[in-house]
């Protein structure tokens, strides 16, 4: 039952029982909704930027602990960030899940490693690449970022 | 629990080589028959027979193998009437793609032809999505109303306020068994009512066909669906029971060969009965392992099986509140003749989700989510619960690993 403690770290069940940066946020910050129709996993977040940076970031919703801990890992990892180095982070943390853009890779060429140190916390959640259903739970959160950032670019 | 041993289990689960299969070096604990029963070898040798001696298109060829091939295929639609209690299964069988597509069709061919604005359907409140969404697309192309039978703190259907809800409405559609709550409607009382106030009704009966003995006739009831993979059949095919005279008169569904008496430059005449409601190459190996599955079940008997898993149900229900009181919530019904073996599990504090997984390594098969059934879910006020359902080849055994389990999860996250 290797894999099970893999994926369930101390660090993902403390985020999950005591989830960071719980809450909404009125505008103007960005609101974004991911859904995991699957298994109903919920992500609610909003995202305050000023002048290039993650001014604030609050997360509600709700799901299982991989979908949770994830969206409480990611918020504390952005707080502060500018927004290029939140959109570098999603792509790290997809490719630590090996949900990198294959077709960029070329043919023989090396695959780059995935910078774990850079990630800190996030590391954590690595174990889910054993759990390929749950993949989707551990990405929710981050996919429901990129899409509040290309709102944000939008607008 | 006497049932339980006359029953034979041991010589049940020999039928099914998927259980002597391991899962994380464990025993695998299939609890997950609800959303789709394993095939015993006997349904899985008649397909490949089937197969590697007979393959043919039907309703075509005059070759010796396609009369066969024709021939078993009708005889599927028999078996399905007689299993069903059918007055004539030739003329009331119709296979579809699964139970959802059979809840489609009548939509699209009796509904289509016989609502509009105006009119009401009736629907409950615990229904699965497959007779929900057909109704409200139809609903945007025809504006008739929906309405909801609610449901109690019991988890029952509330009839509190039928005749308000039948009043002027032309179809009650309804599932006989919740996949989520497990609990067992009244149909034939629901049939009553639904004729005294001109309504026709529907029944979705997925989770009802494989467990208990079921008779349309003496339901009393007009159109029923259900998706033989959840009755130890292969999955790609799909039953639609309907009275003879309303398949008469429906218009088709889907177009294309086999549906069709004539072809001509400036239109088509169907075919009569079911066979203009199957267009294109039906499912017919599938159609050879329904029959299988229905010799296999008749021979174990329907009033048998659902002793089974009547007592077992109980046994489960009475393990999980001795184990866990109110840790572990059931929702769902109280023990008794309305509870069907379908167990829908929360636990504060951990979703669904991980539950399952956790589970899993015990080799515990259980389906976490929301079940296709979100309407209910939101009554219910839970965005998913971990659903063990019973078929043929559970047991105690089987319960008392899901409750080992079960243990290990809450110390887990406790
Ligand atoms: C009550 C009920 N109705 C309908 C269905 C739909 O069955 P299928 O997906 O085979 O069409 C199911 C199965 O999930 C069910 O449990």
């Amino acid at each position: 039952m290797a894999d099970l403690e893999e994926l369930y770290r101390e660090i993902i069940l403390d985020h999950y029982r005591n989830p960071r940066n719980r809450g909404e946020l009125e505008p103007p910050a960005v609101r974004a909704e991911g859904f995991n129709p699957l298994c109903g996993d919920e992500i609610v977040l909003s995202l305050l930027v000023e002048n290039g940076t993650v001014a604030d970031v609050k997360i509600a919703g709700s799901g299982c602990s991989i979908s949770q801990s994830s969206g409480s890992l990611m918020s504390a990892a952005i707080k502060g960030k500018t927004v290029e180095q939140a959109r570098g982070l999603i792509a790290t943390f997809k490719q630590m899940l090996s949900l990198g853009d294959d077709d960029a890779i070329e043919e023989g060429a090396e695959p780059v490693p995935v910078n774990l140190r850079s990630l800190g916390e996030l590391a954590a959640l690595q174990g889910v690449v054993k759990f390929p259903v749950r993949i989707k739970c551990a990405t929710l959160s981050w996919n429901t970022l990129a899409q509040g950032l290309d709102e944000l670019a939008a607008s | 629990m006497e049932g339980v041993t006359e029953f034979d289990l041991a010589g049940i689960r020999r039928d099914f080589p998927l259980l002597s299969e391991q899962l994380h070096g464990r025993r695998i604990v299939y609890l997950d028959s609800g959303a789709s029963a394993l095939p015993p070898h006997q349904v899985v040798t008649a397909m490949a027979t089937y197969q590697e001696t007979t393959h043919a298109n039907v309703h075509r060829g005059v070759y010796g193998t396609a009369e066969e091939a024709t021939r078993l295929y009708e005889l599927a639609r028999k078996d399905v009437g007689r299993f069903l209690g059918s007055r004539s299964g030739a003329d009331e069988v119709v296979f579809t793609k699964n139970c959802t597509e059979a809840f489609n069709l009548i939509a699209r061919s009796w509904g289509r032809a016989n609502l509009r604005s105006g009119d009401a359907v009736v629907l409950s409140e615990m229904e699965h999505h497959a007779n929900i969404v057909p109704w409200q697309q139809l609903q945007e192309m025809l504006g008739f109303e929906i309405r909801w039978i609610g449901i109690t703190e019991e988890r029952m259907l509330d009839l509190s306020n039928l005749d308000e809800l039948l009043d002027g409405a032309k179809l009650l559609s309804i599932t006989a068994t919740s996949n989520v709550l497990g609990t067992i409607n009244p149909i034939a009382h629901l049939a009553e009512r639904a004729h005294a106030a001109g309504a026709l009704i529907a029944v979705d009966a997925a989770q009802a066909v494989p467990h208990a003995p079921l008779d349309v006739r003496a339901l009393d009831v007009d159109f029923l669906a259900f998706s033989p993979h959840k009755m130890y059949g292969p999955t790609g095919i799909g039953v639609l029971w309907a009275r003879a005279e309303l398949l008469r008169a429906m218009p088709p569904f889907l177009g294309g060969g086999g549906m069709i008496k004539d072809v001509r430059l400036d239109g088509f005449v169907p075919a009569d009965g079911p066979q203009r409601f199957e267009a294109g190459t039906p499912p017919i190996t599938e159609a050879v392992g329904l029959s299988a599955a229905v010799h296999y079940l008749e021979a174990l008997g329907m009033e048998a099986v659902h002793e089974h898993e009547r007592a077992l149900t109980t046994y489960a229900l009475d393990a999980l509140e001795s184990e866990f009181g109110t840790s572990v919530a059931l929702q769902g019904p109280p023990d008794g003749p309305e509870r069907a073996g379908v167990l829908s599990l929360t636990i504060d504090g951990i979703h669904a989700h991980d539950v399952a997984q956790i589970l899993d390594t015990y080799g515990v098969c259980v389906r976490p989510g929301h079940h296709c059934a979100k309407p209910l879910m939101r009554r219910l006020g839970v965005n998913a619960t971990a659903r063990a359902s019973f078929g043929i080849y559970n047991g105690t055994d089987d319960v008392d690993i899901l409750i080992e389990a079960l243990h290990a999860t809450i110390k887990m996250f406790g």
